[in-house]
């Protein structure tokens, strides 16, 4: 994300446990690239049937779910209750997320490899609490358009009633958002301490390099 | 001041602590396999970064191999792709590759203890949440998404954030027939499918230093179900017998000291746990999942829960309607349309032989469709084959596989086509994990057996005494 503030249609999915094969089911793990999974974001529940990489034409689309309705369609922030992404490990979760155009994710509570996969990505996660969540998944599915505001630099979210809602985050994640950080390089910079630390253990803990 | 085993190798593997909470953690062994890897390769090649410590690392093919007519290759031309792209990133970087045509090839959990190449105190990753399976040899093991698997190739570590410490103490035995995957399960099923989450969890008590190594490794291996990307054991005599003569186990020369090392790896007594949580292996029956979490489960000789005793009656109605069953079903009464044996949860050498005392001299009931089990490695398999458990398996119906994950996410041809109802042996019931729209009941692999014999479920207490 390169803006501090962002504007966006919510898309609520009211359920707990939003698991990550729910979110990119395992046919579309077959791609070595990091982008394409946007069209089959939450695809179980999208189509009726199923498809694959290199074969995704004449589907009908689940009437009733929210990604194939107006205006959540279109939407870019993500609202769900508790424990999204728990599950598989697999990143792939988070570049559908990102592939489809869904820039923030909102939730209750986050499974603990999604958040380190979204931070990786820049995909903004927000915890929120279970009141308020409730009332935005409601509101935003009885309006014809919900959009919110969330400031990132106050920590701020404004609801369309121009209702003000503070949340926290973590400093370093909001720079490495904020500053698109190139986190293997920031590593790097500590190059000499890891060898440091290599010639330590090649003396304390020698069977880890020494076979023989 | 008292550590937990956590707060050790977390300590031993420190290289710097960040002005954030978190540390730079140094990264002992890494464990790659065909799915979660190739953009991590991509993205070195981008940045024309080299790999830190090619030594540390081991791959294998597993998530979307063939486990039958091997010799006619991958017919799926992504598949094929997504393997042949592993090959290639291994043999340009020279990384050693356990792959089909090699007896050591399996899934990457079952072959990094089997080899040794997973040991005590080490800090362990893969590019798969199930990595946490090798906490069971007291090392600290947890799944990683992609980026991360380049951060590791590239610098050896990772910036992580300690997690906190869980404790898990389960008094008593287990009564016969019933196993770590049912303890597991029920262990789920009382902490919810988020209740570990930010923490690490250590197993300790009668009934945890009671099981094998390969029985801790189930329970470690679901600990990501709980929600904590890591489960750990205490090193004792257990975890030395069974790492004796692995193929990659320090020398003769080290070996003393190593074992030294290990010994060590154990929570001091009285160090502080942020949680305890004290379970009665006693209570333990053996348990079906009925729902489409892990924490929906219940012992095989009850109901399907009423709308009454539900927190999310929303919930309780779609995962109801996904599965096909109705409030209050006796968990006896559901038919099956196949049987899994095999995934990182369950495919070693114990769990198949568990399912073949159920197995044998009997026959998978007319009902069932298919029956398959797939061994967890071209080891466990050979093994298994030199004790004949491959004919109790084929002379009752079941289809005798090669290894790899197969259904228990199906990438590869092993999957449920829509509807079909699953006695799997697998870790996760998530909606369309083994197929689209597939219904998954996790069980221990001899409950699973005994469902293919009846054509459903049944306890194996009541089964075996019968017998």
């Amino acid at each position: 994300m390169k803006n501090n503030n962002f504007q966006g249609q919510v898309i609520p999915i009211n359920r707990d446990n939003v698991d990550t094969d729910l979110i990119i089911p395992k046919q579309y793990l077959k791609s070595i690239k990091k982008s394409g999974f946007g069209p089959f974001l939450f695809d179980s529940l999208r189509y009726t049937t199923t498809a694959t990489l290199d074969s995704n034409s004449d589907r009908t689309e689940v009437s009733s779910f929210i990604l194939n309705q107006t205006p959540y369609k279109k939407g870019t922030i993500l609202i769900a209750k508790s424990n999204f992404g728990c599950g598989s490990s697999r990143e792939h979760a988070v570049w559908a997320i990102q592939n489809y155009g869904i820039n923030i994710v909102i939730a209750e509570s986050f499974a603990d490899i999604f958040t380190r996969n979204s931070y990786a990505n820049g995909l903004l996660l927000i915890c929120l609490d279970k009141n308020i969540i409730a009332k935005i998944i409601n509101d935003a599915l009885s309006s014809d358009s919900y959009k919110i505001k969330v400031h990132l630099e106050s920590n701020i979210i404004t609801l369309p009633n121009e209702e003000n809602i503070s949340f926290t985050i973590d400093d370093s994640y909001k720079e490495r958002i904020l500053n698109n950080l190139d986190d293997i390089e920031l590593t790097l910079q500590y190059k000499n301490k890891i060898t440091e630390y290599e010639n330590k253990i090649k003396q304390t803990k020698p069977w880890l390099f020494d076979n023989e | 001041m008292k550590h937990t085993l956590y707060d050790k190798i977390w300590a031993d593997h420190c290289i710097h602590e960040n002005e954030d909470k978190s540390s730079l953690i140094y990264i002992d062994r890494h464990l790659i396999h065909e799915v979660t890897s190739p953009q991590a390769f991509d993205g070195l090649d981008i940045k024309k970064r080299d790999i830190w410590n090619k030594q540390s690392i081991m791959a294998t093919t597993d998530h979307n191999v063939p486990t039958i007519n091997r010799d006619k290759g991958i017919t799926d031309p992504v598949s094929k792709i997504q393997v042949e792209t592993l090959r290639d990133n291994c043999k340009k970087h020279n990384i050693e590759l356990y792959d089909l045509d090699n007896i050591k090839q399996g899934i990457v959990h079952v072959i990094g203890p089997e080899l040794g190449m997973t040991q005590p105190g080490m800090t362990l990753v893969c590019g798969d949440s199930h990595t946490s399976t090798h906490g069971a040899l007291a090392s600290l093991a947890f799944g990683i998404g992609t980026s991360d698997v380049e951060h590791v190739l590239a610098t050896q570590c990772l910036n992580l954030t300690k997690d906190k410490n869980f404790k898990i103490h389960v008094n008593g035995k287990l009564k016969p027939f019933v196993t770590s995957k049912d303890l597991i399960l029920y262990i789920i099923g009382k902490i919810g499918t988020s209740g570990g989450t930010g923490f690490t969890i250590e197993y300790a008590g009668e009934a945890i230093t009671d099981l094998s190594i390969e029985s801790r490794m189930t329970m470690c291996n679901m600990t990501i179900e709980a929600g904590a990307k890591s489960g750990l054991m205490a090193f004792d005599k257990t975890t030395h017998d069974y790492l004796k003569d692995r193929e990659f186990l320090p020398s003769k020369k080290h070996y003393d000291n190593a074992l030294k090392y290990w010994e060590s790896l154990v929570s001091d007594e009285s160090a502080h746990f942020d949680r305890t949580e004290v379970f009665d292996a006693n209570d333990v029956e053996p348990q079906v999942t009925w729902g489409t979490s892990p924490e929906m489960v219940t012992p095989v000789d009850s109901k399907i829960p009423t709308p009454d005793t539900v927190t999310n009656e929303e919930e309780y109605i779609d995962t109801l309607k996904y599965m096909g069953l109705e409030p209050g079903v006796e968990i006896n009464s559901i038919s099956l349309d196949k049987i899994f044996i095999g995934s990182c949860t369950n495919s070693r050498i114990e769990d198949l032989r568990d399912a073949s005392q159920v197995v044998k001299g009997e026959k998978v009931s007319s009902s069932i469709k298919q029956a398959i089990v797939v061994p967890g490695s071209g080891l466990v398999k050979a093994q298994a084959e030199a004790e004949g458990l491959d004919k109790v398996f084929i002379d009752a119906g079941f289809e005798w596989r090669d290894p790899g994950c197969s259904m228990c996410l199906g990438m590869n041809d092993d999957f449920l086509q829509p509807y079909e109802r699953c006695a799997s042996t697998s870790n996760r019931n998530f909606q369309g994990r083994q197929g689209d729209k597939g219904r998954t009941h996790l069980v221990s692999p001899a409950m699973a057996a005994v469902a293919g014999i009846k054509g459903h479920f049944y306890n194996v207490k009541e089964f075996m005494n019968e017998k």
